[in-house]
């Protein structure tokens, strides 16, 4: 073997002499520590980091920017401009600080106003979905129900809330009741719609499976209509309930007496400009969370 | 033996948009008990309409359908039907979907405990044990339609109706769930109407095959009888020649005499 061809029986050889083993790892005398952001959990870190970033940066941005246009839009008004985001913030603080006094019919802290709505919100809906969501069931279901409501629903539907205040002001004598009754007839429309179209759209599976088990009305009802309207049901609910708020602020201004609507023109009689931008603010939370509310209840119901 | 489920001179025609529509003529097949018909044919040649028949689900424009000398009037839980989508309800566990059809049939006789005691069985004889509490979107394509299956199973039906119920599964799966298939058949002794588009799952399935002539106005081209000893085992039927002769019946049938013509 003194020709340097290699074949495989001398690679073997070559393999197995001593000069051939691995030397031991140098790097194991003397340990490195690894950098954090190297490691696993320094990598998880860092992109839940990245992440959180990613998330949180543009609306933080946004909101920054809008603060910023606030601040010019008022600064550049002179004495007479739009209060900015400093003072609107410090009467804000002060407002809030007690939400809750009562100085007699017309002077209610801005917690009562804001509970006042929210009742009146919740009462009108109630009527609504006791009334729109048997109603959408029926349209639904039955053609001839169907075409007979079809032309008063299209009628009906496009008409501006406010304009059934009268109606109601008339018929109930009292603003209570007439600003319940706008909130009913301006949120009962989506849920008839979207319950009867729900209804309609019910898989051709399912009720043949109801028919080849053969199941009652009220099975039929109970585990294959009902579960899945659900779903349109309650985008309906969420639409109506975006309505109703819409809607109450409206309705409290010409009403008055107490709520938020109402607050908003009383402080506009007191030329008190920083609680009306702090009412804007409080209406669009106030919605923010009750839509928030009513898709995390409808992706319970979500089964796709 | 007598004839169990008794088709004759069954006629189907719809209402369509551009007029009549004669889907199925002069059908006449008899079933006995315990048998098992595949249905095979080209797509949109009426295999499907004539399950439904059977079903319930539509009515026959003419004809008689009885099932032990009674006239098939509506859906019935004495024919268990298996959907080719699977049909589960998607807000009910796997065991609801089949407790569903089981309290329909047996609840006004029986138990509470003895009702889920049945669901307990049926999903137990297809396998599903484990995944009883599971939804429907949680669980895989093969798994639902073993539910389907065991919902028809559950409900003791005379006649098991199956639409295509693998057609939407791969291969594998597919041939997994034919030999339980085939497993509960004979463990069920259940009359069995199938209807397939698969050659090799009509003749290692059935005892006879319906093979189907092209719709419009489609009828029954030819019946073959698949005389081969049970139990059947798959990988030894591919070596055995008798079942390569049924299978290139089938086939002559389909693509020779009834080829459909692509559009």
């Amino acid at each position: 073997m003194s020709a340097v061809t290699i074949n495989e029986s001398s690679l073997k050889e070559i393999m197995k002499s001593p000069e051939t083993t691995p030397l031991p790892a140098t790097a194991a005398s003397k340990p490195r520590p690894v950098p954090f952001l190297e490691t696993e959990r320094g990598q998880a870190f860092s992109e839940s980091i990245g992440k959180l970033f990613r998330g949180v940066l543009p609306p933080v941005l946004g909101i920054a920017l809008f603060i910023l246009l606030w601040q010019i839009v008022s600064a550049s008004g002179g004495e007479n401009g739009l209060p900015g985001p400093a003072s609107t913030w410090e009467a804000a603080k002060l407002l809030f600080a007690d939400p809750f006094y009562d100085n007699g019919p017309n002077d209610k802290g801005i917690g009562w106003n804001i509970l006042h709505s929210l009742y009146r919100v919740g009462a009108g809906f109630g009527l609504a979905a006791l009334v729109g969501i048997p109603l959408g069931f029926m349209i639904g279901r039955f053609v001839f129900l169907s075409g007979m409501l079809a032309p008063i629903i299209s009628l009906l539907r496009p008409v501006s809330p406010l304009a059934w205040l009268p109606i109601g002001l008339y018929v109930f004598k009292e603003t209570e009741p007439a600003s319940l009754w706008v909130i009913f007839i301006s949120s009962i429309w989506p849920i008839i719609l979207n319950t009867a179209a729900g209804v309609s759209r019910v898989p051709r599976d399912y009720l043949n499976v109801a028919r080849v088990l053969n199941l009652s009305e009220w099975k039929i009802f109970t585990r294959i209509l009902f579960p899945s309207v659900l779903p349109h049901m309650m985008t309906g609910i969420r639409l109506s309930i975006g309505v109703a708020w819409l809607v109450i602020v409206a309705a409290e201004m010409l009403t008055g007496g107490t709520g938020i609507g109402f607050w908003v023109w009383d402080e506009w009689n007191n030329l008190n400009v920083e609680h009306i931008l702090i009412a804007i603010f409080i209406v669009g939370i106030i919605g923010l969370l009750l839509e928030q509310l009513l898709m995390i209840i409808a992706n319970r119901f979500n089964y796709e | 033996m007598h004839n169990y489920l008794q088709i004759e001179n069954a006629k189907m025609v719809f209402d369509t948009k551009k007029g009549k529509f004669t889907a199925l003529t002069d059908i006449n097949l008899n079933v006995k008990q315990g048998e098992f018909i595949a249905l095979i044919g080209h797509s949109g040649c009426g295999k499907s309409t004539l399950l439904n028949l059977v079903a319930g689900l539509t009515e026959a424009t003419e004809g008689i359908l009885l099932l032990s000398e009674k006239e098939i009037k509506g859906p019935g839980p004495e024919r268990g039907v298996v959907f080719q989508n699977h049909s589960l309800l998607p807000w009910l566990s796997c065991f609801g979907n089949v407790h569903l059809a089981v309290e329909r049939v047996f609840g006004a006789k029986e138990t509470k405990a003895k009702l889920k005691q049945r669901t307990l069985a049926a999903l137990d004889l297809v396998g599903l044990s484990h995944a009883i509490h599971k939804r429907p979107n949680e669980i895989s394509g093969g798994m639902k339609q073993r539910v389907g299956i065991a919902r028809a199973l559950a409900m003791e039906p005379k006649v098991l109706l199956l639409d295509e119920p693998f057609g939407a599964l791969d291969a594998l799966t597919r041939a997994g769930l034919q030999d339980e298939l085939m497993r509960i058949v004979k463990e069920t002794q259940a009359t069995t109407l199938m209807v397939t588009h698969d050659v090799d799952e009509a003749v290692l399935l059935s005892d006879r095959i319906v093979m189907m002539t092209n719709g419009p106005a489609a009828t029954i081209g030819e019946v073959l009888a698949v005389d081969l000893p049970r139990p059947r085992d798959r990988l030894k039927l591919a070596e055995n020649p008798a079942y390569h002769h049924l299978r290139g019946q089938v086939l002559e049938f389909l693509y020779q005499k009834h080829l459909k013509k692509v559009a």
